[in-house]
């Protein structure tokens, strides 16, 4: 063990350098060149940066796009699932009384149409994203509290859906409400 | 629906066609022929040159179990050091504290053992410095030790009588140099271009468009993603892991680290056929895993996509599955699918939260852990198919009368003593760690309170998940599970390092003992191990082992869970 301790030690040493200091500096000169220069895309809005492309956001103004429950309340210092087991009754729980205020503050929208994903909280509690369906039984309370036409919102919520060859089609909660605003 | 099967099957088959010339290129490397990063052998030489290595010296099995385990040893001692210090330490914009002696014992064993039991969250647990010094550089090094390690096995099974087994350090530095290393680059390239952030700043508090004020974290994360799926590590950047929208950003940075996570783990098995130039008995192994990955895969991608059972009684729509704990960009199909290679492959990154799966689905991530060989970890899922593989000849050379032997080499009683021993402490470790962790959550449930974030079943599964995350150096969790106690720290840090050097030394002995037998050229008398018939021997070897051991506490936990859900 003596005869491997000392090449062991300059080895490592080496290695230091090279994977802790060559290779992310590597990597972090070719991140220039990325947008925003590797510091994640941002979205603006009337001159000042009002998130990130990829970080969900909460939203609980009627006149939004509400995204998905989250386990750490869009908290992007942190972030985190709920953990929730399937059959945790606590947790069905709070799913039904999710259902519950959504059904009454959506009058109108039948039970069936509400899709789960609005009850249930992502893996990062930071989901950026709705499904189509998720945005659309949401278009009318919208449209309501901006005194606006269900028809023109949903055109909103056609236009900012991303759909994919492979994967699921979704729409990205924070551009579309800041393309609501800009209406 | 079909989108989403069409993704995964587009991901498989995409790893496939890259995973086949990898390992070609992978056995040219380590016979020493000529390959594509030749030009990188001058960096090589200076790297031994500066640690004083001569690196055509050769070792047998024991100098090079040696070498390894005396350089693990000088890494662990540098990852305690740094992560109970990093409070005063450089790199801390966002002034995260230093780590507790247990949480740093069982951090820095985590990513020593290519583990990533994160008991921490990466945003306020880890600083800068500890995320690149630490977290990053033991990526690195500790899938390049698995690498080499299988790579002596490699060396040992040629057909020639001998003792001089290659260099470890030839081999350790090449594995980072010539395939870790580049591919990271790339993979963190792509990531980056993705949205990914690679940045040394802090938190950016920012208002959001409804006027909260939030702080979104950012720092170093292309760099570390690339390795911790590549060098299948797992280890997060941030506690969601891959399932934050920074780690991951969408759909295709998605494949692209599902891809890395799997690749290498396929392209040793095909290194191994043309390292050896025996390329039947490699696609029998591919052949036995695949099953295996298969049969898992299928099961969970049904369950998730069907939806919770429970929440389709309240009369929603569950058209998209069960999204508890998923992302929406990723869709249930691409959650299980992921869920099942990071469980085969002992990554234990997550791109969806486990601990929210249906109950069938949990029982199949566990038993991807518990078989922990179907592809396998970086270099250590072929040495555990290995022992697998010693066991299945022994045993069907007894049934039918033949002496058991594998590539010419005979097997006889110590090399089964030691496949033996290294395939029972797996199920040794994850029950006994279960079961007297559940007696003492039973004698005093209320002192213990803080541990399980669900009742019941679902209670008993995440200790067990706990567990065998650890035992298959996977570390992936059941994350409900309040881990950072010492309990879990230590009991889990014991069962992770054991659960890493043994099933390394097993495995590296038996090649060495067997490189130095004669080699005994094949005849009629010889039983063929590179045909379907051997394959579902090995098959009934691992389901008898492996998986049959296990019936009982998954009775106790998944199974009762699903039956009182459906």
């Amino acid at each position: 063990m003596k005869q491997h301790l000392l090449p062991a030690f300059r080895l490592t040493l080496v290695l230091l350098v090279i994977c802790c200091l060559i290779y992310p500096a590597l990597v972090w000169a070719g991140a220039q060149l990325a947008p925003n220069g590797g510091q994640g895309e941002t979205i603006s809005h009337r001159g000042r940066v009002v998130g990130y492309d990829n970080v969900g956001q909460k939203f609980t103004r009627p006149e939004y796009f509400w995204s998905r429950p989250s386990a750490v309340d869009y908290n992007s210092a942190g972030s985190a699932g709920s953990n929730k087991g399937p059959s945790n009754p606590e947790y069905l729980a709070m799913v039904q009384a999710r259902l519950d205020t959504f059904l009454l503050q959506n009058p109108g929208v039948p039970k069936a149409q509400v899709p789960a994903e609005l009850l249930t909280a992502s893996g990062s509690g930071l989901d950026p994203h709705l499904s189509p369906a998720g945005a659309a039984v949401q278009v009318a309370r919208v449209a309501r509290a901006r005194q606006l036409d269900a028809a023109k919102v949903q055109a909103l919520v056609a236009q900012h859906t991303q759909h994919s060859l492979l994967g699921p089609d979704r729409v990205n909660v924070l551009r579309l409400n800041v393309a609501l605003d800009e209406l | 629906m079909i989108n989403e099967l069409l993704g995964i099957g587009a991901i498989y088959f995409l790893t496939l066609v890259l995973a086949w010339p990898l390992g070609r290129y992978l056995a040219r490397v380590f016979k020493g022929e000529k390959n594509l990063l030749d030009f990188l052998r001058p960096v090589e030489n200076g790297i031994f040159r500066l640690s004083g290595i001569d690196a055509r010296r050769e070792m047998s099995w024991q100098q090079h179990l040696v070498a390894l385990l005396t350089i693990n040893l000088v890494w662990f001692l540098l990852a305690m050091l740094v992560l109970s210090t990093q409070g005063s330490l450089p790199l801390n914009p966002d002034q995260n504290p230093s780590m507790s002696p247990d949480l740093a014992f069982n951090t820095a064993i985590s990513f020593l053992v290519n583990c990533n039991l994160q008991h921490y969250s990466g945003e306020s647990g880890l600083s800068y410095l500890s995320q690149i010094v630490v977290i990053t550089f033991l990526q690195f090094v500790s899938a390049a030790t698995g690498i080499a390690a299988a790579v002596v096995v490699f060396n040992a099974l040629q057909t020639r009588a001998t003792d001089k087994l290659g260099n470890f350090y030839n081999y350790f530095v090449k594995s980072l140099t010539r395939l870790l290393l580049p591919g990271s680059l790339v993979v963190a390239l792509l990531l980056a271009f993705n949205g990914t952030p690679m940045t040394l700043q802090g938190k950016q508090e920012l208002v959001t468009l409804q006027g909260d004020s939030v702080a979104v974290s950012r720092g170093p994360v292309a760099a570390m993603v690339a390795i911790k799926e590549l060098g299948t590590n797992g280890g997060g950047f941030y506690g969601a892991n891959s399932a934050h929208p920074l780690e991951n950003p969408n759909y295709l940075t998605n494949a692209i680290e599902n891809i890395a996570l799997v690749i290498i783990p396929m392209a040793m098995v095909f290194a191994l056929g043309f390292y050896l130039n025996r390329r039947k008995l490699a696609l029998m192994i591919f052949g036995v895993m695949t099953v295996g990955f298969v049969v898992l895969l299928a099961p969970t991608v049904y369950y998730e996509l069907q939806g919770n059972p429970a929440i389709n009684h309240l009369g929603v729509n569950q058209g998209l599955g069960a999204l508890e704990g998923k992302e929406t960009r990723f869709g249930a199909a691409a959650s299980a699918y992921w869920s099942i290679t990071n469980t085969v492959i002992s990554c234990g990154s997550v791109n969806s939260m486990h601990d929210s799966f249906m109950p069938l689905s949990g029982l199949t991530q566990m038993l991807g852990m518990m078989t922990n060989a179907f592809y396998g970890g970086c270099g250590v899922g072929l040495l555990n198919f290995f022992a697998y593989l010693i066991i299945a000849v022994f045993i069907a050379g007894l049934m039918v009368g033949r002496t058991p032997e594998l590539l010419g080499k005979k097997i006889e009683a110590r090399e089964m003593k030691i496949a033996i021993l290294v395939t029972l402490l797996h199920p040794l470790l994850i029950l006994a760690g279960t079961a007297l962790t559940a007696h003492l959550y039973a004698g005093n449930p209320t002192e213990y309170a803080g541990w399980l974030a669900n009742p019941g079943y679902h209670g008993f599964s995440e200790m067990l998940y706990e567990f065998t995350s650890a035992s298959a150096n996977n570390g992936s969790g059941f994350e409900g599970l309040g881990d950072n106690t010492p309990w879990w720290n230590i009991s889990t840090g014991v069962v992770l390092l054991l659960s890493r050097f043994l099933p390394i030394i097993g495995p590296v002995a038996i090649a060495g003992l067997l490189a130095r037998k004669k080699y005994v050229p094949e005849s009629v008398g010889t039983l063929p191990a590179d045909t379907a018939t051997f394959g579902v021997m090995v098959m009934a070897v691992i389901v008898i082992i492996a998986a049959l051991a296990f019936f009982p506490a998954l009775a106790l936990g998944p199974i009762a869970e699903h039956f009182s859900l459906y």
